[in-house]
């Protein structure tokens, strides 16, 4: 079953964030995806941020700058966000193994140019950041304030299908 | 036009191509762990699909945190260990046989030139030494890699390496793959194989090579390769004997996966090496380096030499040619985990256990260990390690530590004083 994709975003402005950032290893030991949840981002490095803060806890989007997820393969990382709702990460670009365990999930790890990513990141100035995902027409709409704005991606024909059929294991299931 | 070793296996194992680009590749082994692989087990359970593709293509160790050390890492270890008993799993290594899995799969070998290999593990690239296209995936592919025995990827380009001239002494592969990582950045060779060529290669031995490949993915890179040739051969013989009639025959066959001459690179870096110098990491990035000497006199509380990068007997033999006869600095903690049993009785043979424990070193059974700080020798808030491992991420080896990357040799000669030290200065 296809996920809920866009909503409230929370903007995580530095490039090469990785997954012991987003969930530290020391939590690799829980062997649900649930019990996760309130370790998301604890070990996140930037000035100003908070793990505990109630905009992280209400977002359902992660908008950051390049090379997002290096480090290890761990799909904790993306499993951290599904269990807190957030199933749509924009980036400028990802680290090839956790974009696959986006997708391989059923979620979306969407790349825009960093001219867009500046401009979603300068949005934050008119209030609250809410985007809307349209798929199959490749548009997101981010909302402001007054302000509104689309951006237009891309995403493979492959990539649509691990999303359509729920993730990857539904897709090889049905066909291998 | 000429394939790369990366097209040749792609070509030769293409099960499926769902979608233009989207290549889904027949595996040779899919290897498991019990950080990774648990939550997959879980979910066929659930799905009822509690199968395997091919009980003698997986490969299964604990080796994370071995012995367990509390109640939750003793249920990853037994929903990994009921699995492998379940699925009668014949490569199944338990404590008092296991150790470190990109060190303990490949001395067993099962690795081999052309082979497709996956593990829930970032550093599985390190198999692409033995001509391999070899890639870490999360949870999701290895599932579905252990009920079907196949992977999708976007077929990777690869980055060529020329490693020319020649080491300089004191110099090794760590000091050149931290160099490589430093010139590319860590994403410079995203979604693309790192193949290791040049004079350099050629005369590295496999554990060498192994160390090389292993961080490939610091840079992004989706594999690590170097060509098949005869220290290949000579490593697997052992294991292959019975296949080919000697070792001039292996050594034909596996040739046929050396990249063609007239192969396409994304991209080539040429290095030489012959004015390379011992390297360290600064940060809490991979490509954050620096020579030793830059950082030399910066104090250091704990000494770490293991892991899949550089716990082989190669390396600890660096590291106790340094310490032989001399005790490490009062305030320093030194920890060295032999990376495999075989590595430790090897290690134990030639005396260099004995130099270690005299040098005043604490030595582990094989296991990952403080490497990623989930096990023994985690940091405490504030401390610095000299490490042979391959992340300094902020809080890898424990939340508020800090780590610098470096050889063998070099954390030898670090342990000795307690400061980062360059091991030629205390000649
Ligand atoms: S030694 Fe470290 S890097 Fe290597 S597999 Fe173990 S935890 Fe991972």
């Amino acid at each position: 079953m296809q996920k809920k994709f866009g909503g409230s975003a929370i903007f995580l402005d530095r490039s090469d964030i990785n997954t012991d950032e987003i969930i530290p290893a020391k939590y690799l030991t829980e062997v649900t995806k649930e019990a996760l949840k309130p370790y998301i981002l604890e070990d996140l490095k930037i000035d100003g941020f908070d793990p505990k803060s109630d905009e992280l806890k209400k977002a359902t989007v992660v908008v950051t700058r390049e090379n997002f997820g290096c480090g290890s393969s761990r799909e904790h990382a993306p499993w951290v966000f599904e269990v807190n709702d957030v199933h749509t990460v924009i980036a400028e670009s990802y680290a090839r193994i956790f974009r696959q365990n986006m997708f391989n999930g059923g979620m979306l790890a969407i790349e825009l140019p960093k001219g867009d990513i500046d401009q979603l990141i300068a949005l934050q100035q008119q209030g609250e950041v809410d985007i809307d995902v349209d798929l199959p027409a490749g548009v997101l709409t981010a909302k402001a304030g007054s302000e509104n704005k689309q951006f237009s991606f891309e995403i493979s024909e492959f990539d649509k299908a691990l999303v359509e059929a729920g993730g990857w294991v539904e897709f090889a299931d049905a066909r291998y | 036009m000429g394939k790369t070793l990366a097209e040749k296996i792609f070509a030769s194992h293409l099960r499926d191509e769902p979608f233009t680009g989207a290549k889904v590749l027949n595996l040779d082994r899919v290897l498991c762990h019990e950080i990774t692989t648990p939550v997959a087990i879980a979910d066929l359970v659930w799905r009822e699909k509690d199968r395997v593709f091919d009980r003698d293509k997986l490969k299964v160790v604990i080796d994370h945190v071995t012995p367990s050390k509390d109640t939750k890492t003793a249920t990853q270890a037994k929903i990994l260990r009921d699995w492998a008993r379940r699925h009668e799993i014949p490569d199944f290594f338990d404590i008092g046989r296991n150790g470190v899995c990109h060190a303990i799969f490949p001395e067993k070998g099962f690795i081999r030139p052309g082979f497709t290999v996956i593990m829930g593990d970032s550093h599985t690239c390190t198999h692409g030494a033995f001509g391999a296209f070899a890639a870490g995936v999360g949870t999701t592919d290895l599932e579905v890699g252990i009920l079907k025995g196949v992977c999708a990827f976007r077929e990777p380009q690869t980055l060529r390496v020329n490693l020319n001239g020649s080491l300089p002494a004191g110099v090794y592969a760590k000091d050149v793959i931290l160099h490589v990582i430093g010139q590319l950045g860590v994403n410079g060779a995203t979604d693309r194989v790192v193949e290791f060529r040049g004079e350099v290669v050629d005369a590295m031995n496999m554990d060498a090579r192994m160390t090389l490949c292993n961080m490939a993915v610091e840079a992004g890179g989706t594999s690590g390769v170097c060509m098949p040739d005869m220290t290949t051969v000579d490593y697997l013989w052992e294991f292959i004997k019975d296949e080919f009639t000697d070792k001039a025959a292996a050594l034909a066959d596996y040739s046929q996966w050396v990249s063609d001459a007239d192969a396409v690179y994304a991209s080539v870096l040429d290095i030489d090496v012959s004015n390379l110098t011992p390297m360290i990491t600064y940060g809490y990035k991979p490509d954050c380096v620096k020579p030793v000497a830059e950082l030399a006199g910066t104090k250091v509380d704990q000494v770490y030499i293991g892991s899949c990068t550089n716990g082989r007997l190669e390396d600890l033999r660096q590291a106790a040619a340094v310490l032989k006869g001399k005790v490490i600095a009062d305030s320093v903690r030194g920890i060295v985990s032999p990376a495999t049993p075989k590595i430790f009785q090897d290690a134990l043979a030639e005396g260099i256990i004995q130099v270690f424990m005299d040098s005043g070193f604490c030595v582990t059974n094989p296991t990952c260990g403080a490497c990623l700080g989930m096990s023994n020798g985690v940091l405490a808030e504030g401390e610095v390690a000299a490490s042979t491992t391959n992340r300094n991420f902020n809080g890898r080896m424990g939340k508020g530590g800090m780590v610098h990357l470096m050889s063998p040799e070099s954390a030898a000669a670090t342990a000795l004083t307690g400061v980062i030290t360059e091991a030629s200065s205390l000649k």
